[in-house]
């Protein structure tokens, strides 16, 4: 009976996680533009989606602003990290209070210092203000998931690396590079998926004449959102899904193949 | 890896994109239009518009974020007890969603919970009665537990599957109950989460101007909204930024709590 209870209410809670993104699903279809009423069941919003060029800019915008945030803000997060972990107890003290500032902050406020920051010293909002800010809070993300696996490294590992003749660089690719990669990868990933689902921050740092999907698709909620928007979104949500289900199941039993040998 | 200076690029980052940017918050909430040092700004959070705005803002998020304690501690406790071999599929079932943008999502509310909506034909079918809480309060509510019950859940679950079985096995071989193992080892051990959970919670539902606007009708006024409008409508940054100064006091409430619980810097969150 409990352990009927417990399946219960873990599917209740999966449910209301997802009940949404099914309902966009389903409107995607949806002949008619309005969201509470099926008229039958059409594509037409996706062929709408792929010859809007609103809707193709903004994708564009977003995906490259998620891909070069996520790039940048993992090498300086994770370059970060290991000169973190060598600093003494007061300076990593305070690195990482500032870090925390970010996570901790109102996104709101955060936006709005940041929009404040770009206008004083006379940096006009645009794409370049937009990537400045998502590095910025993208990092603490990379942080927080590469920085515990600083901390599992043995430094003596890396030192006998070097006794060994490699070169630092070498030393860090082949001997360190190894054990913190799935923190790195996380850390990415995380990046990426915050960036991506911005919308507060992108809202006050973005300038006319820009636009995410997120700003995009606020500006319209006015006039009533464009069923092209759940097409896109329904499209992008299925991408990333078959990637990471490719991704995940071979390894995975890979290593169980490894295990029962 | 003994080099200190790879943090260097991450220290001027953090001073140029999150000291410098704060002070000018700081500066423009501080002074008035002409420059000059006011608290006016500070003190224009008494006008009775704001004030109800605040307490308003105080009430939903206090609100949503005991539902979301409420919802996520029981499960965070099933998924521990599921014992994934891989941590990260959890953590990976409640980040997924943020791949469908998050206004969309909360807008998909809007036809859920429609008085003719799915939610309502489902509750009828079973002769329950319907609920008819678009563009109320309560909506709000749903909204922001909906949008920020994962960020309840990670920090908790993380800290629950670090508790080893050994530990509780211990408290039962001593003559605790369940009852008694789980309110004395088990809850005080997870502290750390719930408190980082809380304050991951508590801070953007007491400052979201988007919820309350995509799922209020407009007729919702949080200081979210107040401070948003400030900044997009009537252009008045000393005001917004005085504000917003207020807001901040909250937040570095939740900040010493986090910092209390987050010794090493770690963070539960990820």
């Amino acid at each position: 009976m409990i352990k009927f209870i417990k399946r219960f209410y873990l599917v209740i809670m999966f449910v209301f996680l997802y009940a949404p993104i099914a309902a966009l699903m389903v409107l995607s279809f949806n002949s008619s533009k309005y969201m509470s009423r099926w008229d039958g069941f059409s594509l037409k919003w996706y062929e709408a989606m792929f010859s809007s060029e609103l809707i193709m800019s903004a994708l564009k915008t977003t995906l490259i602003i998620a891909l070069l945030s996520a790039v940048i803000s993992t090498i300086i997060g994770t370059a970060a990290c290991i000169g973190i972990s060598r600093m003494k107890r007061k300076p990593r003290a305070i690195v990482m209070g500032l870090n925390n500032i970010p996570m901790v902050n109102a996104e709101i406020v955060t936006g709005i210092s940041l929009m404040l920051c770009f206008i004083a010293f006379g940096i006009s909002l645009g794409f370049g203000t937009i990537l400045i800010s998502h590095i910025t809070f993208c990092i603490p993300y990379v942080i927080l998931s590469v920085m515990p696996k600083i901390k599992q490294t043995e430094q003596s590992t890396y030192e006998a690396a070097l006794d060994l003749g490699a070169s630092p660089v070498q030393a860090f690719f082949k001997v360190v590079f190894p054990d913190i990669r799935p923190g790195v990868l996380s850390g990415f990933l995380m990046a990426f998926t915050m960036s991506l689902d911005d919308f507060i921050i992108t809202h006050f740092t973005k300038g006319a004449g820009v636009n995410t999907l997120s700003t995009l698709i606020y500006s319209e909620v006015r006039k009533g959102i464009k069923p092209s928007l759940y097409a896109l979104s329904t499209i992008m949500f299925l991408a990333v899904l078959i990637l990471l289900v490719i991704a995940n199941l071979p390894k995975g039993k890979n290593r169980e193949l490894v295990k029962e040998n | 890896m003994g080099k200190k200076s790879l943090a260097a690029p991450y220290i001027v980052w953090m001073a140029g994109f999150i000291v410098i940017p704060l002070l000018f918050v700081f500066y423009y909430g501080l002074t008035d239009k002409s420059g000059a040092f006011t608290l006016e700004n500070l003190a224009a959070i008494a006008s009775p518009e704001k004030v109800s705005a605040l307490l308003r803002s105080l009430k939903l998020s206090v609100l949503s974020t005991a539902i979301c304690l409420l919802l996520a501690y029981p499960l965070a406790m099933i998924l521990k007890g599921l014992h994934v071999k891989k941590g990260s599929f959890v953590v990976f079932l409640f980040i997924l969603p943020m791949w469908m943008n998050f206004l969309l999502r909360t807008m998909a509310w809007q036809t859920l919970l429609d008085r003719n909506g799915v939610i309502n034909n489902v509750l009828a079918f079973f002769h329950l009665p319907g609920i008819n809480i678009i563009n109320t309060q309560a909506a709000i509510v749903f909204g922001m537990v909906y949008n920020f019950l994962p960020f309840m859940v990670l920090p908790i679950y993380n800290v629950l599957i670090k508790i080893g079985d050994d530990t509780v096995e211990a408290a039962r071989d001593l003559g605790a109950d369940g009852v008694q193992t789980f309110f004395r080892v088990i809850f005080p051990l997870s502290m750390p989460g719930i408190v980082s959970g809380i304050t991951m919670v508590f801070v953007p539902a007491l400052t979201t101007f988007v919820i309350s606007d995509l799922l209020g009708g407009g007729m919702v006024l949080l200081i979210g909204n107040v401070i948003e409008q400030e900044f997009t409508f009537t252009a008045n940054w000393n005001l917004g930024s005085g504000l917003s100064l207020v807001l901040m006091v909250f937040i570095l409430i939740s900040m010493v709590l986090f910092a209390k619980y987050d010794k090493d810097g770690e963070g539960a969150a990820v």
